[in-house]
């Protein structure tokens, strides 16, 4: 017999067992824990759920179901379902943003290329005509 | 005499009678057993009545289909349930955000290759302070979109390569 009841034990009034199923995952020092997770799904499911599993997954496990009573309390409606469609927005948004990045880069890597090639073939026809005049300090003539 | 409205499909898995103002009939029509089915096996009939009856009518059908949705996820994933998609999707919401972030600099190299091309032409009159990487037309919109990080209550689970 434990010596300390476990948080689900506690909570539940009840004498904590050696081979007591909560009490490697809900510990009597930190009784929100349990409190928590009793509130959305009762003792006897976790109960049950947590046996279903075999004993080195159950640590997930109890994470997990906290995890998602945290969020069933937080957002009665929604619960962790609420964050899912954040996410899935976050993600349609991100890919929109990255979709129009990527077309940018597109744009100016051609606008790119094509000033350079105009450069390049300017040059040569200077070179080719042999005139030793400056070229002209003024923008607008270089592109008509 | 009329016929007795058919019990919804909570009253018929939990085998009592359907009153006229039972809270799960709205939600748990007796045409589709398994939604309730579901539910009742992971949160219990108990547990889903008090719950909807914190909810303000207009929002419980929602709050159904949330509570279905959950639950089939855990039934699917008995040790994450749904902790397990809310983890995927915070990796691809990183991935995305690096690749924005990698298209990003590229715009910025591209820009800064863009600007010494022009400065060649010029000769003479042209100061070079007129190409400082402060003068640059930065393209708008970037990094605009919301972090994860102020939405997710924290992150799920430490673990490892789930979804490897």
């Amino acid at each position: 017999m434990n010596s300390e009841r476990c948080a689900a034990c506690k909570y539940l009034r009840r004498r904590c067992p050696s081979d007591c199923i909560f009490a490697p995952y809900f510990p009597s020092n930190n009784p929100q824990r349990f409190a928590c997770v009793h509130k959305i799904y009762g003792a006897s499911n976790v109960g049950k759920m947590l046996q279903q599993l075999p004993t080195h997954k159950r640590v997930q496990a109890a994470n997990s179901l906290y995890y998602e009573a945290q969020c069933r309390i937080q957002d009665p409606v929604y619960g962790c379902v609420g964050i899912i469609s954040l996410l899935l927005q976050q993600i349609h948004n991100a890919e929109n943003q990255l979709a129009k990045t990527q077309a940018e880069i597109a744009v100016l890597s051609n606008s790119h290329t094509q000033d350079s090639q105009f450069q390049q073939n300017f040059l040569l026809q200077q070179g080719n005509v042999g005139q030793s005049s400056s070229p002209s300090t003024q923008p607008s003539s270089w592109f008509k | 005499m009329g016929g007795s409205p058919s019990p919804c499909a909570s009253c018929k898995l939990l085998r009592r009678r359907c009153t006229k103002d039972c809270i799960f009939a709205p939600y748990f029509p007796s045409d589709d057993p398994r939604k309730f089915a579901i539910v009742h096996k992971v949160f219990g009939a108990s547990n889903v009545s008090k719950m909807l009856q914190r909810i303000p009518v207009h929002q419980r059908a929602d709050a159904v289909r949330s509570l279905v949705y959950e639950a089939s996820a855990r039934v699917r994933d008995p040790v994450y349930g749904c902790v397990g998609a809310i983890y995927y999707l915070q990796n691809q919401v990183s991935d995305l955000e690096m690749q924005l972030a990698e298209a990003q600099a590229e715009i910025l190299c591209i820009q800064m290759q863009q600007q010494p091309t022009i400065t060649n032409q010029y000769h003479g009159d042209v100061k070079s302070s007129q190409f400082s990487v402060s003068n640059f037309n930065s393209s708008p919109q970037i990094f605009n979109f919301a972090s994860s990080s102020n939405v997710i209550m924290q992150d799920p689970l430490k673990r490892e390569s789930f979804w490897t």
